[in-house]
Order: structure tokens, then sequence, then C-alpha cells
């Protein structure tokens, strides 16, 4: 397929300062202070907070043990994983960021885990061993934005066809090819 | 005489494999199940889905918010003011809009009437599954009823378009709370009496109580919800555990099943039927005069930020993450549909039924495949 800029990717966005909002609820609060004290187990970790939303931003060797240690300590108690997303900020910073939205159904909380993974060599460890749900979102992370999980290897294409060649989720994917007719 | 011995690796026992569909005309939509079976007895199975995936999330990167309503419509086709609601209450976060009471009770009347139109659409597909003609008939006549209030107050019977951020397009017709008032009566009676068809037929409960059974404890480990996990006896349903709009305002149960087999799964539906009526009806009664949007700007453009919303549509826990980079067109949309989550625990709940009890099993969790794909 003939690689073509888009025009719209291809002008540059400006970067803008982030909002600091924050808009915890009970549930939150208490959330964000256990979280605090806990986390200076891993090293590198940083929290704050988007909007209501607790954010955890680790490195990806970390992964594995902070999302164990979220599932199975009483307090946390984080059951239910949401989904698995992937920005692509290869253009401005080089990186891809997976986040995790990670729910407690027993005790009501939420909160996020964000890796950033170089954009040259995007591989990140599999929760799947964690959270089961894990399996077909981390299949369209490797259909769409060609993602690498470590002890997944040979995935097969689950939303692409056999053979499809390129990661269309891709912000550097071309997009809209076809002009007036 | 000759006895045959039970093989126990699959190896070695696998004799057939079947493969249903694409477009098995009872597979609810573009999908294929690959199933290997040992005589009557699924071994083991594999879904195929991406047959519909039109890059629903990369289109939103080129389009202004305001645009993206219409697309979100067409995820969940059946429950379509959930899903613009859901994308919608993102856009409304991020930039802290303050929604007027009465947008938000046309919102919720709107809404719930959705869950009932979709849970009767389940209704009938699933008497067809099971193999009843009769339910399908009076599952879509109260649908109908359901689609001509829509049409007479959003103009079209599916891509609405309706709710839009900061409100709702336009008010409501003037004889729309008596045309509700209406509609509940004849779905009150709809549900007692489509309830009344199938529910406790003796055939019915011999196919579907006991298979496909999936535990509260496996079913959140697959990332399953709505109905399907409230089946299973975990009570949770995020309109009460983490509410969104003015849904705290309403008093609703929360119904959940025991078993977690098909049977539970169908009538929790049947049940939540009725909730949705009691939300209406509530609703309904204390609706405001007022204003039916907020003052928003016609090109929005949110602070740079992220926010991830969860809602309850009618298939379960729908999740919108919205990264926005201070323009007029969002950086990343992601959503996070119920449908796909649920399907991945299809292989679990198939594991040693019969191959006949498939499309049963499948048709229960409801799926969509307009959602699953995006």
């Amino acid at each position: 397929m003939p690689m073509k800029e888009s025009s719209s990717i291809s002008s540059k966005r400006e970067i803008k300062a982030p909002i600091v909002r924050e808009d915890l609820d009970q549930a939150g609060e208490n959330l964000h202070k256990i979280l605090k004290e806990s986390i200076s187990d891993f090293p590198g970790s940083e929290i704050s907070v988007s909007i209501d939303m607790v954010t955890v931003k680790i490195d990806s060797v970390q992964l594995a043990k902070i999302c164990e240690f979220l599932k199975y300590t009483e307090k946390f108690g984080f059951d239910y994983l949401s989904c698995i997303t992937v920005v692509d900020y290869e253009k401005d910073q080089e990186i891809f960021e997976m986040i995790y939205h990670l729910i407690s159904i027993r005790l009501h909380h939420k909160m996020a885990i964000k890796v950033p993974l170089p954009s040259n060599d995007p591989t990140v460890p599999s929760v799947l061993g964690v959270w089961k749900s894990a399996d077909w979102f981390e299949r369209e992370a490797h259909d769409l934005f060609g993602i690498k999980f470590e002890g997944r290897e040979n995935l097969p294409p689950l939303l692409l066809y056999e053979g499809f060649e390129g990661y269309p989720g891709r912000k550097s994917y071309p997009f809209h090819d076809y002009g007036e007719w | 005489m000759q006895v045959h011995q039970q093989v126990s690796e699959y190896s070695d026992a696998i004799d057939l494999m079947v493969n249903m569909g694409p477009q098995h005309p009872s597979t609810h939509g573009v999908f294929r199940l690959v199933i290997w079976v040992d005589g009557e007895r699924i071994v083991k199975v594999e879904p195929h889905i991406g047959y519909l995936h039109r890059g629903s999330e990369k289109i939103c990167e080129s389009e202004q918010y305001s645009q993206i309503v219409t697309l979100f419509d067409r995820l969940d086709y059946v429950g379509n003011l959930n899903n613009e609601l859901a994308f919608c209450l993102a856009v409304e976060k991020l930039t802290e809009t303050v929604v007027p009471e009465r947008a938000e009770y046309i919102r919720v009347i709107l809404c719930e009437l959705n869950r009932i139109a979709s849970h009767m659409l389940f209704y009938g597909v699933y008497g067809l599954d099971v193999g009843a003609t009769t339910p399908m008939l009076y599952g879509f006549r109260e649908r109908e009823r359901v689609q001509e209030l829509f049409e007479s107050v959003t103009g079209a019977r599916m891509m609405h378009n309706y709710i839009r951020i900061g409100g709702v397009k336009e008010d409501v017709p003037d004889d729309f709370d008596k045309n509700v008032l209406i509609l509940l009566d004849h779905l009150k009676r709809g549900v007692d009496e489509c309830d009344r068809l199938l529910s406790q037929n003796e055939m019915f409960l011999a196919r579907t109580k006991g298979v496909g059974i999936i535990t509260g404890e496996d079913a959140l480990d697959y990332g399953v919800t709505g109905p399907a996990l409230r089946a299973s006896g975990v009570i949770e349903d995020v309109r009460v555990t983490d509410p969104y709009s003015i849904y705290s305002r309403f008093d609703f149960g929360i119904p959940v099943g025991s078993n977690g087999d098909c049977w539970d799964r169908y009538y929790v539906r049947v049940e939540e039927m009725r909730e949705s009526i009691k939300i209406v009806e509530q609703a309904i009664s204390d609706i405001p005069d007022g204003d039916i949007s907020a003052k928003v700007r016609r090109i929005i453009r949110p602070p740079v930020g992220e926010v991830f919303v969860r809602t309850e549509s009618p298939r379960g826990d729908l999740g919108v993450f919205l990264v926005s980079d201070g323009s007029d067109k969002p950086y990343r949309v992601k959503v996070r549909p119920p449908s796909f989550a649920n399907l991945q625990a299809l292989e679990y709940m198939l594991e040693d039924t019969y191959i006949a009890d498939a499309v049963l099993v499948l048709g229960s969790i409801d799926i969509i495949m307009g959602e699953v794909d995006r």
C-alpha cells in the first residue's frame, strides 16, 4: 500500500498545557491516599489525578508485578479490567502510551495505569495471566498499533484480515486518501 | 459388542470441524464460529470477528466533536441513544458543561425506552434461537411501539442523532407526555404477556436451564458486564454503582440471577424491562420545563486532557475514553464496547456443551456486531 502523508496529520499540532482539574469522589480520594503509600514499592512510578481518575504512570518492566499487586491486594481488589487503550504520541514524543482502565466491582473505585513504550520497539508484558479480559484487547492493540506482547508471539489478526499490511490505528497510517469526484 | 473408549485427549477425539458463518442465520450479525466437535459435544471453539470493522475510532479522529455523535449511533445499532449519551457525557465532562434539567430528563426517558426496545429485540430473537417463532412477533410488536415514539421525537427510527453535546437536539413534541404514558401502559402489558408466553414454557426451560453456565468470578475475569454478569449473581449496574446523568434520583432495582445459565441471562433482561418502566414513570412525572440545551460553542474545543466515562448500555458497561489535544477534533477516541468483552467469554461458556446449544448460548449474550467490530 502506498504510504501517503495525510494533510490532517502533517499539519503540526501545537502542544498546549494540559488542564489540572481534580474532581475525585469519596472512593477516589480514599484510593488516592492508600495508593500513594503503596506505590513507593515500585520505583519510578508516578501518581496523578486526571479529573476523576487516579492515574499511575509506570515503567513497562513493572507492569505485570503492579497488576498482580492491584488485583490480589485486599484493599485495592481490582477484579475487573475494563479496557486497554493505545494512544499514539509518535510524532511529538516518540512513544505509544498503553492505558489500562481498572475497576473494582467490589469496592466501587477505578483507576488507570499508564505505560509509555518507545515507538521503535513497543513491547509490553502481557497481562492475560492476571485478567482474562485482556485477551482480545491485546490482540486489538497488536492489530491496529503493532504493539508486541511478551509471552504472546504469533498473534493471529482479530479485527483485520490475514495478510493485512501496516498498522491502521497509528497516526502515520494514511487515512483520507480520496478527493472530490 | 465393542465399547467405544472415552478419549480424554482432545487431539485424538476431534473428528469433525464445523464452520458456522459468516452470516449463519442465527448468529446475530456477520460472525464466524469454528467449532471442533467430538460427536455432539463441543471440544473447542474459535470465534472470528472483524467482518464489520469500519475503523470507527480512527474516523473519529478526523471529525469534529459534534459530528462524532452520528458515528456512535452506528456502533450499537439497537441501543443508539445509549451510545450517543456515552459520548456526549465524555465531552461534557471534559468541557465542564452543565446540562439543563429538562434535557437530562428527556435523555433518561429516551435511553430507558431504548433499553426496553433493545431487550424486546433480544426477547424476540432469543425465541427464534430456541426454535419458538411466536415470541418474535410479540417482541417486535412492542419494540415497534417504542420506535414509533422515537420517530415522533427524533425524526428517525434508528439513527437518531438526537442527543447532542450539552443537551438534546430539540424539544419533545407537545403530546410527548401523553404518548409516553400510553406507551408505558402498552409496554407493561406487553412485558407481562411476553413473560407469560415464553419464560416458564417447559421446552424453553429444558433448553436453557443449566446451559452455558458461567460463575460470577469467571464472568468478571472475562470482563463480562451488564445483564450477562448480573445473571451470574454479581450486583453491578453502572447506573447505581457509579451513577451518571441523573440516575441517582430514581428508585429502581437491579435484577440479579443466581445460576449464570442461559435462562438467567434471559430472565434478567425481562425483569430489567420492568425496572426501566419504573424509571420512565418516575421521570415523566417530574420532568421540569426549561431549556433543552446548554450554551455550547458551535465548534467545541475542549481543554487538553483525557477522560474516561462509564455508562450502562443495554448490553453492559459501555466506556468511552477521550483524549483531547485542545483542537476541534479529538486526538484519540476509544470505545469500550460491552459486546466485545462479553463475546470473549463465549469460549468458556461453550466448553463441554452440545453443538445444538451453541447458537442458544451465543444468543443469550446478546451481541451486536456493529459494536464488537467497530
